[in-house]
């Protein structure tokens, strides 16, 4: 393989390990796939999953094999059965922790979903890391925003993805159109991915694949591997559109306020441009995803509308953690 | 499956509850000043509260009234 190789798509860089488990995962994935040790999934025992650095990076380790892959791995390690024996002792109690954040939902009928989900994140009281970065953050502190973004964002829509094969009918029909938009209806300049990119250059980041996995925390990694967790098991594909459409929900008025941020520090066109862009197509998307996808998937399955409100949930609750911590880190209130 | 009725055809044009007018299609679009914008996704929301920032596109600022309004 050509070390002039191009690094913007992928694969990403191995990272380095945050406990016992991520260091044998490393360790191993760098030989030819084998056998990995008896007991290694034995070994977690979070107290909080969501924010243990250890399951957190494990898990990214072997999710990240499904979509880019990592430099100097054997793509076969993509179904080694040990590795996913491990994956699945770090996801139980990864699912476990997030049915108990979100504890009972209150039962809702199929055509009472749009509503239910709109009404979460009208209700959403997470700490506006928006605000700060529209009115007050500095250029150093927007750059670290961008860089914990950035791992979501050089692969957006990828996760929401893996819904795809897993509908037929109207909710798919409705998909599509979302993600269309997303990749840019097939032009590679008008794709999100890209847009982000361009961003991270005006802003003198590194524009490569998971360049900066290293530096965010067990919480942004969880963010990631939510959607992940959800997108690669069929029988969590409730979850999936759910969190998409809090995604979609979500998303519009931040945005703006992402580019006002970025204009108030003297950014120009090209970089505000994912932003803008954001801000009218999630405007779109969130009419889409909330009735015709949600609501049109729980009129076919109603047994989904308890997994739908799962996926807004988590993704407003992890989307809330991310924004606690890096305002703290800030000293921000 | 009964229940709710499925559209045997998507709409072209959706008047969301509370929210934008969707248009489906290649459309021009023409302002009460006589401005014509025209689509540039296959999907568009046209702003229908009158208060968004980028006319005639919605930019998600009937959330904000629709949420003043519940108060």
């Amino acid at each position: 393989m050509s070390d002039s190789v191009d690094r913007r798509y992928g694969p990403a860089p191995l990272p380095q390990p945050r406990g016992p488990v991520s260091t044998a995962v490393i360790e191993a994935l760098v030989r030819p796939p084998h056998e990995l040790p008896a007991g290694l999934g034995a070994e977690f025992d979070p107290a909080d999953p969501v924010v243990d650095e250890d399951l957190q990076l494990t898990l990214f380790l072997c999710y990240e094999l499904h979509y880019r892959g990592w430099q100097g791995v054997d793509e076969d390690w993509e179904w080694q059965p040990s590795l996913l024996a491990l994956r699945s002792a770090a996801e139980r109690p990864f699912e476990a922790a997030l049915r108990r954040l979100v504890g009972p939902l209150p039962a809702v009928l199929p055509g009472g979903v749009p509503r239910a989900l709109a009404d979460l994140v009208a209700a959403d009281d997470g700490p506006s890391l928006a605000a700060a970065l529209q009115r007050r953050a500095t250029l150093a502190q927007f750059r670290e925003f961008v860089t914990h973004r950035s791992i979501y964002h050089l692969r957006e829509a990828d996760p929401h993805s893996w819904a795809l094969p897993r509908l037929g009918g109207p909710a798919k029909a409705a998909l599509v159109e979302i993600q269309m938009d997303e990749y840019g209806n097939g032009r590679l300049d008008r794709m999100h991915a890209e847009l982000f990119r361009r961003t991270l250059d005006r802003l003198d980041l590194d524009t490569g694949y998971a360049a900066y996995l290293d530096r965010v925390p067990a919480v942004t990694l969880a963010t990631n591997n939510l959607i992940s967790l959800f997108g690669l098991h069929r029988r969590l594909r409730g979850a999936l559109l759910g969190h998409l459409a809090a995604f979609e929900m979500a998303s519009s008025l931040p945005n703006r306020r992402y580019g006002n941020g970025l204009r108030r520090l003297g950014l120009d066109e090209t970089a505000t441009r994912f932003y803008d862009e954001h801000v009218e197509a999630d405007a779109v998307h969130e009419q889409v995803a909330l009735r015709d996808i949600c609501g049109a998937l729980v009129e076919r399955e109603p047994d989904l509308a308890e997994d739908v409100l799962l996926g807004a949930w988590t993704c407003l609750d992890l989307e809330a953690r991310t924004a606690t911590a890096m305002l703290k880190r800030w000293g921000v209130a | 499956m009964t229940g709710a009725q499925q559209p045997e055809t998507r709409a072209d044009i959706v008047m969301c509850p509370d929210g934008p007018m969707l248009v489906r299609g290649d459309v021009v679009v023409e302002d009460a000043d006589g401005t014509q914008h025209r689509t540039t996704r296959p999907i568009s929301a046209v702003c229908r509260c009158g208060r968004t920032s980028r006319a005639p596109w919605c930019d998600g600022t009937h959330k904000l009234l629709t949420e003043a309004r519940e108060r």
